[in-house]
């Protein structure tokens, strides 16, 4: 029993472990968050609070409950594929509240070129004009109406 | 600060449910969203890009990107004859603006939009030291602000380039698929501002979704597949020079 005998120091030094380990856990189980590996490793409530990021764009569903008169235009013509706020913008202040948030009147003079000025690195079925040649500065809106672009649909709306 | 004994033990029980509230984090907002049924990608068209920059634009709107920063961003590409290993790219500003047009010989040329590839064995993630990063169950490639240390191996690890630390915040930054858009139901804003269709939003998992088609009848490619990242933004037209 010899072997036993002075071991006081070994007994303190390992329930210093022990209470070492036990506050590690301890505060390992109060720091980690609770959705913390909930679906690996990471922070589970992340995925909700990205998803809470408010929206600018409304979506064009949207649009179409209150305008279906320009919607059904739009159908008709060759831009019939280009979402609203592609052109207006982000809308989705004035799909909430509609009265108060009205949204900017565009310049064609501005917006039409973004798509339509002729570039060579632009795909060749694509229409495009160069814009000084094309109309000596008159605005777009002049002949095309954007929704319905084809020049024989003016007047129509 | 002066605090009596009597107030820190008032105080306690109060503090500790406030860091209750921070452990839990804010509840699920889309309650009829399941994560497990859906895997989104993008399908890229890069023979119906025009460069008008509407998606840079539409993004940089939606998820309030810095100027000068961005999370997806269009490239032209300047093939002249069959050089592939001497082509010339640019992007100014993002391609936000559009592109001036140019002169002299051309040769071919051709405008490629990126973003985020939404790898499944993502670079990024694997790297992140404190899980900020991850691989949503739906298949997006997300960064929990709240726990980045703003460390940037996620930076330096995506082949891509598509990551940034944010100035403000000091935290990873990345296109986020309009997670908050698509759990709603709604397209990205990059999608949705694109007047060519040049993008368009891809779920893996439903049947109905169109791109199952569209992967189907056309020649398809990710982009450096060698590195084996398992990308699900699909390039349709894609040339042989882009990087």
């Amino acid at each position: 029993m010899s072997a036993f005998k002075d071991t006081g120091h070994l007994v303190r030094l390992a329930m210093a472990f022990v209470v070492g380990t036990l506050l590690f856990f301890v505060a390992r189980g109060f720091l980690v968050p609770k959705s913390f590996g909930q679906y690996g490793h990471y922070r589970g409530a992340a995925l909700g609070e990205i998803a809470a990021q408010p929206i600018s764009y409304g979506g064009h569903e949207v649009c179409e409950t209150c305008h279906s008169d320009i919607l059904d235009v739009k159908k008709a013509g060759r831009h019939a594929h280009v979402a609203c706020e592609s052109c207006h913008g982000p809308q989705a202040k004035h799909t909430e509240d509609p009265g108060s948030v009205v949204p900017a009147k565009l310049d064609t003079a501005v917006l039409c070129v973004r798509c339509h000025e002729a570039n060579h690195s632009k795909p060749m079925d694509f229409p495009q004009v160069h814009s000084a040649e094309h109309s000596s500065g008159l605005k777009c809106d002049t002949c095309h109406q954007p929704h319905t672009p084809r020049i024989e649909a003016k007047g129509k709306k | 600060m002066n605090v009596s004994r009597r107030k820190l033990l008032v105080l306690l029980p109060a503090a500790a449910v406030a860091w209750e509230h921070v452990l839990a984090g804010t509840p699920e907002n889309s309650p009829n969203y399941k994560e497990t049924e859906h895997w989104w990608g993008m399908l890229l068209d890069i023979t119906k890009c025009i460069g008008c920059g509407s998606c840079v634009r539409a993004c940089q709107l939606e998820n309030h990107v810095p100027d000068g920063y961005f999370r997806t961003w269009v490239e032209r590409y300047v093939v002249r004859d069959w050089g592939f290993e001497h082509i010339s790219v640019d992007s100014p500003e993002g391609g936000k603006n559009g592109f001036p047009a140019v002169t002299g010989e051309m040769g071919k040329s051709f405008f490629v939009p990126k973003m985020c590839n939404q790898c499944a064995d993502s670079p990024c993630t694997q790297v992140c030291p404190v899980g900020a990063t991850f691989v949503s169950p739906d298949g997006v490639v997300l960064v929990d602000k709240k726990y980045c240390l703003g460390c940037r191996y996620c930076i330096q690890a995506c082949p891509y380039g598509c990551r940034f630390l944010n100035p403000d915040t000091n935290t990873a930054e990345k296109c986020s698929l309009c997670y908050h858009r698509i759990t709603k139901g709604l397209t990205t804003a990059c999608c949705e501002s694109c007047p060519t269709g040049a993008r368009q939003l891809a779920d893996l998992k439903n049947p109905a979704d169109p791109v199952h088609e569209f992967l189907k009848t056309h020649s398809v490619q990710v982009l450096k597949p060698h590195l084996a990242t398992g990308a699900k933004a699909f390039y349709n037209g894609l040339d042989g020079s882009v990087r």
